[in-house]
């Protein structure tokens, strides 16, 4: 029997488990997928969690819902990787041997990476919204909130779904409006970005945004420390912004296994060809989702995008032939921008996100870069998706590759 | 495609004044970039420099993260050094390209 071993049941590992057990004989080829974890998270939910519009349960379902017939499932820690070898070996010592191994360990926030971020006020009066106990823990905080400097501070880039801290404002702005008190709270975006985005358009028009809805930006302020006595913010070239709440994005870091196995960059992430995502240091190996270091968003709609491509490439690679999909960094992200109204951006490695419509050129019937209710209505109707669709694998009607058809230059 | 001519030497640059021939750079024209970013430069600088370029040319993404971690020097120091926005400034008198923040 070949072996095909996934490393990480989120949502590129489970993706990938559900595509290649279509293709792969069951009778020649095992698939076993690795994960510490039994629960699966619908990550994108997070954000509506501190604003009260889902709570726990709307994000959690158990990981083997998703997982098809004929999958081995280990739920245990990684050791580490020995790719040489290719083996990879269990917390407890099982070695586990493969022919194939596809590298899906995402990435997840370092609180510690930042000097006083989980210091005495995290948790109290600092929070982040990237775990669920961040999340639920903020929700109970803005309950009895009196106001004050509430300050959203993204700590470095990359983290994931780069556009989640502009809509955190968004909904602010909203959740504190609706409450009739947001004259008392003053919103703060403090960024190591030079603007509310990084590609020109975008930029502009969430730049915009913010000014409309009276949130200050403070730009290019990169963290050096969080003083809990004075309840400031620090960056290295001696900005300081004083806070009454903070709301972190802290470091993001790939996992330590990659340390342990030699397999990372210094974040941790693995060094992956951008186009047919494999490793750029062993065959055998290929990397999906956050875990790998393509310069593109660490999103779920990468994820999802790439997962088509790799389908095709490690057929390829299995059947011995040259390699035929080439992932374009495709990424499409829905930004809730509060009272009910979205926006939305497509793009990719070389195209920034541009205003049109999508999918479907000329007829939507999502705006790009535009405020609709029927963006926002995307966004909720891709809880579904994503449980019913997505995670299993299925086919979508949006190309994994980006379309220019709809945009405007 | 605009050029810019620092002390003699006309170099190829982008619309943002990123030089787009990494092979073009030497240490004169690293100093007349300096002098329009508003820098001078040191030993320091040039060690600094010297670490960005080797750092690029093996592919490397720039980080202020990689460079505290680089050795040469650390976080704080870097912003000192080139005010403001220091992997902006840096990589430009470097002559490599402006660090994509890829998100």
């Amino acid at each position: 029997m070949k072996k095909l071993l996934i490393l990480g049941a989120g949502t590129a590992g489970t993706m990938m488990a559900n595509k290649m057990r279509k293709h792969l004989a069951r009778d020649a080829w095992e698939i076993t997928i690795v994960d510490q974890f039994k629960t699966h998270y619908y990550q994108p939910g997070f954000l509506f969690i501190p604003f009260g519009m889902y709570n726990r349960n709307d994000v959690i379902k158990p990981k083997s819902d998703f997982f098809p017939v004929g999958v081995n499932v280990i739920y245990s820690k990684i050791d580490k990787i020995q790719a040489k070898e290719s083996n990879v070996i269990l917390e407890d010592g099982v070695v586990l041997k493969y022919d194939y191994l596809i590298v899906a360990t995402g990435c997840k926030t370092a609180p510690e990476e930042v000097d006083g971020l989980n210091g005495e006020l995290w948790y109290k009066d600092i929070f982040d919204f990237y775990t669920i106990e961040g999340a639920v823990a903020l929700a109970n905080y803005f309950k009895t909130w009196k106001g004050g400097e509430l300050i959203i501070n993204i700590s470095e880039l990359p983290y994931k779904c780069p556009v989640a801290p502009l809509e955190f404002a968004f909904f602010a702005d909203a959740f504190f409006t609706e409450r009739g008190m947001r004259d008392k709270v003053n919103i703060t975006y403090v960024t190591p970005m030079s603007g509310a985005f990084t590609k020109p358009r975008a930029t502009k028009m969430l730049g915009e945004l913010l000014e409309q809805k009276n949130i200050n930006l403070v730009p290019d302020f990169a963290i050096m420390e969080v003083n809990n006595e004075e309840k400031k913010i620090m960056d290295y070239g001696g900005t300081e912004v004083k806070f009454d709440c903070l709301v972190s994005v802290p470091p993001n870091l790939g996992d330590e296994v990659m340390e342990r196995s030699g397999l990372g960059d210094d974040m941790n992430y693995v060094p992956t060809d951008k186009h047919t995502l494999q490793s750029t240091a062993h065959e055998n190996i290929f990397v999906i989702g956050d875990a790998s270091n393509i310069p593109t968003s660490k999103a779920g709609s990468v994820a999802h995008f790439a997962a088509e491509i790799l389908e095709e490439n490690l057929m390829c690679a299995i059947e011995g032939r040259p390699f035929t999909g080439s992932f374009d960094g495709h990424a499409n992200c829905y930004i809730e921008t509060g009272y009910g109204k979205g926006t939305l951006i497509d793009f990719n490695y070389d195209t920034e996100p541009l205003p049109g419509s999508f999918p479907f050129p000329g007829l939507g019937p999502f705006g790009l870069l535009k405020v609709s209710r029927m963006n926002h209505y995307g966004k909720v109707l891709f809880r579904w998706i994503y449980w019913h669709i997505l995670l299993k694998g299925k086919e979508m009607p949006i190309d994994s590759e980006m379309q220019m058809a709809g945009k405007k230059l | 495609m605009a050029t810019k001519n620092y002390g003699g030497v006309s170099v190829d640059v982008n619309d943002e004044g990123y030089m787009t021939d990494s092979s073009q750079w030497t240490k004169k024209v690293a100093s007349g970039i300096a002098t329009d970013e508003g820098v001078v430069l040191t030993d320091k600088h040039f060690e600094v420099i010297d670490f960005i370029r080797t750092k690029v040319a093996d592919g490397a993404t720039l980080t202020i993260r990689g460079i505290n971690k680089s050795g040469v020097v650390n976080a704080k120091e870097f912003y000192q050094m080139f005010p403001g926005a220091p992997l902006k400034k840096s990589t430009k008198i470097a002559g490599v390209p402006k660090p994509e923040s890829c998100i």
